[in-house]
């Protein structure tokens, strides 16, 4: 029951980033299957200010409710904090066939933006500098390539 | 005052804080200089909501009231914000200046209450942290470029700096509360952060080819609920939909 609940919960989509899901984010912390139709599910939010966290709630709920549950409860986890550490490999790989550039990783990641080299994600040129600190969503910053000129969304280091 | 009564006013300081400067940036959304600019203070003034709701949401537990009720039904002497936080936007050399201000702030007393002994208090602390990285960023690199920029710009940081230095004293101002829960290890012990925020802000400015105000005396009222005239204003526009229809919610 459980695993059936998880399967339904990594299927919904991030609202503001719909290629990834809620388990690419990383942001399914626990489910507890209480009853035939009562369910509790944990989750922790990307970002303090993010309106997208209130729509996945929703759509949490949707979810589960079409799966026969009527009592939802959604619980926020902020301990420990999520980190774009959490973000699945495939997540990654989604977001850059996306056309956003992942967090840069290893030790790169405490530099914020500073000093740190972000592959264009189209053309994969090191060549790229970064236009604004903050981007389209809470969680980006915005890039352009200087080999293939394109600009690009970066998502953001949070660790 | 018990200790439940002494954190409930401690966590309303550090939520008020954060929603008056989020809702003076606001009023930038659609009116920044330029729209790297607009869409970079509008983002800092999300994360502070964010940050001021999950405060909030804390505060209630211990008083029994929701994060809507004490953000949108509370009047000016019941707000514990700092008074540089309500000051106004008046320029974007103003915006600059106050942000710098209270980002070193903010960044300092975030990281002391990572440590805190509170286990709500520290894993907000800890999350809000790794985004007052980014605004602190932001406003430090504003500093230089604009300080260091044209006589003009010059001018008009040193104007701002002038005007808005008598603030941030206040920050370091301990209540009676205050130093108990900092003796308790709840509390961030804001009076040993000044030396500390003082060296980095004299760097940045110094860096800016700006120069430091003389003087030492500052304002000091908004932990105590004593506010200037500017913060009645900032909550006629942010508490008007729930005095003008009570409870609604989106
Ligand atoms: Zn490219």
């Amino acid at each position: 029951m459980k695993g059936k609940v998880y399967k339904i919960l990594a299927a919904v989509k991030d609202p503001e980033i719909p290629v990834l899901t809620l388990e690419d984010l990383g942001v399914i912390r626990d489910v507890n299957v209480l009853n035939d139709d009562e369910v509790e599910v944990k989750i922790t939010p990307t970002y303090t200010g993010c309106p997208a966290t209130d729509v996945m709630e929703e759509e949490i709920r949707l979810a589960l409710f079409v799966a026969g549950f009527s009592k939802i409860r959604i619980t926020q986890v902020i301990s420990p904090a999520w980190t774009t550490d959490w973000l699945s490999q495939k997540g990654r790989e989604k977001l850059i066939e996306y056309g956003i550039a992942p967090p840069v990783e290893g030790q790169a990641k405490t530099a914020l933006l500073e000093d740190i080299s972000v592959p264009c994600p189209r053309c994969g040129s090191e060549d790229t500098k970064m236009i604004s600190a903050f981007g389209s969503t809470a969680c980006k910053a915005l890039f352009q390539c200087q080999s293939c000129r394109e600009p690009f969304d970066y998502f953001k280091c949070h660790a | 005052m018990n200790n439940k009564a002494m954190l409930f006013d401690y966590v309303l300081h550090l939520a008020d804080n954060q929603v008056i400067m989020a809702q003076r940036l606001s009023e930038l959304c659609g009116h920044g200089p330029a729209l790297e600019q607009d869409i970079a203070i509008t983002n800092i003034s999300l994360d502070l909501i964010g940050q001021a709701r999950l405060l909030f949401q804390y505060a209630g537990k211990l008083d029994g009231r929701d994060e809507d009720q004490l953000a949108f039904l509370r009047d000016v002497h019941e707000f514990r914000n700092v008074l540089l936080v309500e000051q106004p936007n008046h320029d974007f050399a103003h915006v600059i200046v106050r942000q710098y201000l209270f980002d070193e702030f903010n960044f300092l007393n975030y990281q002391a209450l990572c440590q805190s002994k509170d286990e709500d208090l520290a894993a907000i602390a800890t999350k809000a942290l790794m985004e007052v990285k980014y605004h602190r960023r932001f406003s430090r690199n504003w500093m230089l470029r604009l300080g260091d920029g044209t006589a003009i710009s010059r001018q008009k940081m040193q104007d701002a700096l002038n005007d808005l230095w008598s603030y941030p004293g206040e920050f370091f101002e301990m209540t009676g509360g205050e130093e108990i829960l900092a003796k308790a290890g709840i509390a961030a012990d804001v009076a040993s952060m000044k030396p500390t925020w003082l060296a980095n802000v004299t760097q940045t400015v110094k860096e800016a080819s700006l120069v430091i105000p003389e003087g030492d005396w500052h304002q000091t009222g908004g932990k105590k609920g004593i506010h200037s005239e500017h913060l009645g204003h900032i909550l006629a526009e942010m508490q008007f939909l729930q005095r003008a229809y009570p409870g609604q919610t989106w």
